[in-house]
């Protein structure tokens, strides 16, 4: 077996732009995968033709909300193009400059302050399905959270209103006159009632004391009813167990694992099919080497050289992305599990192909799918689909070195063991699927 | 002389594709012998199986079928590209487990008169020299029979004439020699014995001369033609 293995190592060796691509290509299209998964997307260019006049402010109580700061705020999250009218937006959409259009009408203020009419913004889009799901969505978004900001603001206003009816002092308004606090009327009342003779002003003032100090009372509750009706719902995470992966760490994992996927499973496909494509397989096979033991060095060299490839990444992201290096033990344990995994899925697809063009093609068209699966979240798509996602991801390596990795680096639950288990399994299931494809020699 | 292969009633059979019929021949020592016949009528089989390089349905190939007494030269190259001349016999030499390798590569290339390329990566060889470098494969742990699948195919006729003298320097040592073809002719000139195959069946042992007769030709007639006459009036099974 040692033979084999220096042979293949000479080989490998000599074919330095098959290596190079072996290598680029699995960490290029990782490090995009972990670049995608850990960044959120990109913000659409969107016209925005703000049509209010300069210095224009919607007071609300006390406070003044200037509204070119209210629609800079808006479209914070998007990449804002300004132009100055209506036809100007138009254009820009048309030329593709600009994904969409944001009209902010003139009246728009007038509008809000009225208390009685909505604002309106007039949304101009172009381009497929997927572009304008994009922007309304971005558009949606930004929209709900400039309108609990504004809604933050009146809700400021109003808490600052009440304030001064309880406590006493002025509105803010300008003109208003400086008002007593109605915590200030009962015991002003009391002292009242005492110097009054018994009769029907003595009741009426009782009445008036109870009634001003059962107000005092409940508008000090106010407040907090109009911080929960500006913000009715607010999220409380909770998670069931294990430990909280960041996605930045989390996408660090998933880009390791696509690029072991890929090294071990190219490079053991391609190992046994470029035997029998050089036609050397019966050779071999006639008594020179076992079945077992050809499979065994091949896909050994694979998990190895996708050991190296994987644990080299690793270090190299650990560079920019906070990693926990007391954990390479573990580490190297779901890599090692998972490399060997993935080797024996790529000599299964070596021994079935005919050559090497086939099994490599073979390969691609298995990994890629399968990494694409095991990332989606459930919940994401209906039951039944994501139930037989989970199957193909369940029996197939790249999910469990996935749920390895991160358990390994990230304290992630499942726990590691399960999953170091489960790998061991596939890579015996495997083998012993590459031994069956090898039955045939030519 | 004495049988350094025999072949004992071995018929295979591929589900219901009936590859060779209850083949029964002995390969003495330093003895040529050509395996001739139609597509398909088993030859190759019949070698891989000489081989052990597939297992026979039934009957028996040497003694008990051992591998290692038959060199094997497939028909097809059966060698690395990106190796040179000198590790490709390298490698087979220590998969063969030869006790001294280096020595047995330095005399394989010697004998097929590849010395001076022995550092060309296979790939830059011509067809012939290639070829070659797999018959050398095929001896490089000396065995007593070597068994060369159509060995001569795609090769130009000075190529073929430098694979013979190589081979017949083998056989003139005392390996016995069994190789297949389609070319008859190259039986009758290089083989002491020839082997006619048809549909898996064997249907002649015997010397060129012994073919010619028993198909009515004379002595110095036209070979193919006899072959062809075996073939169409020949008993099978």
């Amino acid at each position: 077996m040692r033979w084999l293995l220096g042979k293949d190592l000479l080989i490998l060796g000599r074919s330095r732009l098959l290596v190079a691509l072996l290598v680029a290509y699995p960490v290029v299209i990782a490090l995009l995968m972990g670049f995608a998964i850990s960044r959120g997307p990109s913000r659409p260019r969107v016209a925005i033709a703000d049509q209010t006049p300069p210095g224009q402010v919607v007071e609300v109580g006390s406070r003044r909300v200037d509204v070119h700061a209210y629609v800079r705020r808006l479209f914070s999250q998007v990449k804002a193009i300004n132009v100055a009218t209506r036809k100007q937006a138009v254009a820009k959409v048309k030329s593709a400059e600009a994904l969409a259009a944001v009209i902010v009408p003139p009246d728009i203020a007038t509008r809000v302050a009225s208390g009685i009419n909505q604002g309106q913004l007039e949304l101009i889009y172009n381009g497929d399905a997927l572009q304008q799901s994009l922007v309304q969505s971005q558009l949606r978004s930004a929209l709900a959270q400039a309108n609990l900001g504004f809604s933050e603001q009146i809700q400021q206003a109003a808490a600052q209103a009440l304030d001064a009816l309880l406590r006493g002092g002025s509105l803010g308004v300008a003109g208003a006159p400086r008002l007593i606090g109605l915590r200030q009327v009962p015991p002003l009342l009391r002292r009242i009632l005492a110097r009054e003779p018994p009769g029907t002003d003595r009741q009426a003032l009782e009445q008036v004391e109870r009634f001003a100090a059962f107000a005092a009372q409940n508008l000090d509750l106010s407040k907090k009813v109009l911080a929960s009706v500006g913000q009715p719902i607010r999220i409380k995470s909770v998670l069931l167990h294990g430990r909280r992966t960041p996605l930045d760490t989390f996408a660090v994992v998933a880009a390791v694992s696509l690029s072991l996927l890929l090294v071990c499973v190219l490079l053991g496909a391609g190992g046994v099919a470029l035997e029998r494509e050089e036609h050397v397989l019966a050779r071999l096979l006639r008594g020179l080497v076992s079945r077992e033991a050809l499979l065994a060095q091949k896909s050994l060299l694979a998990a190895a050289c996708g050991l190296v490839v994987a644990f080299a990444l690793l270090a190299f992201v650990s560079i920019f992305v906070a990693l926990d290096w007391s954990r390479a033990g573990l580490w190297l344990a779901a890599l090692g599990l998972g490399s060997v995994a993935f080797g024996a899925l790529g000599v299964a697809i070596g021994a079935l192909a005919r050559d090497v063009r086939a099994a490599s093609l073979l390969a691609f068209l298995l990994s890629l799918p399968l990494a694409f699966l095991a990332l989606v979240p459930s919940g994401a798509v209906a039951r039944g689909v994501y139930d037989t996602m989970a199957v193909i991801s369940f029996v197939f390596p790249f999910k469990a070195c996935l749920q390895a990795l991160d358990a390994a680096v990230n304290g992630a639950s499942p726990a590691i063991a399960g999953s170091l288990a489960h790998l061991a399994v596939l890579a015996l299931a495997f083998g012993g699927l590459a031994r069956l494809g090898l039955q045939r020699s030519d | 002389m004495s049988a350094v292969l025999s072949v004992r009633a071995v018929s295979k059979h591929f589900g219901e594709l009936q590859a060779l019929r209850a083949v029964s021949f002995d390969v003495h020592a330093g003895e040529v012998v050509a395996v001739v016949g139609p597509n398909g009528a088993g030859k190759t089989t019949l070698l891989s199986i000489i081989a052990g390089a597939q297992r026979p349905s039934s009957g028996s190939v040497g003694e008990a079928g051992d591998s290692a007494a038959v060199g094997w030269v497939p028909q097809e190259l059966a060698l690395y590209a990106k190796l040179s001349v000198a590790e490709n016999l390298r490698l087979f030499a220590r998969l063969e487990r030869v006790t001294e390798p280096e020595a047995a590569v330095a005399r394989m290339l010697e004998q097929a008169g590849l010395a001076p390329r022995a550092h060309e990566h296979l790939e830059r060889l011509s067809g012939g020299n290639r070829q070659r470098v797999n018959v050398a494969a095929g001896l490089i742990a000396d065995p007593p029979v070597l068994a060369l699948d159509e060995p001569s195919t795609a090769l130009d006729p000075g190529q073929r004439e430098r694979l013979w003298r190589f081979i017949s320097a083998r056989a003139a040592s005392g390996t016995g020699v069994i190789f297949s073809t389609h070319a008859v002719e190259e039986a009758r000139r290089h083989a002491a014995r020839v082997l006619v195959l048809d549909e898996g069946a064997l249907l002649f042992d015997g010397s060129p001369q012994e073919l010619m007769a028993r198909a009515g030709e004379p002595a110095g007639g036209d070979f193919e033609q006899a072959f062809l006459s075996l073939l169409k009036d020949g008993d099978r099974p």
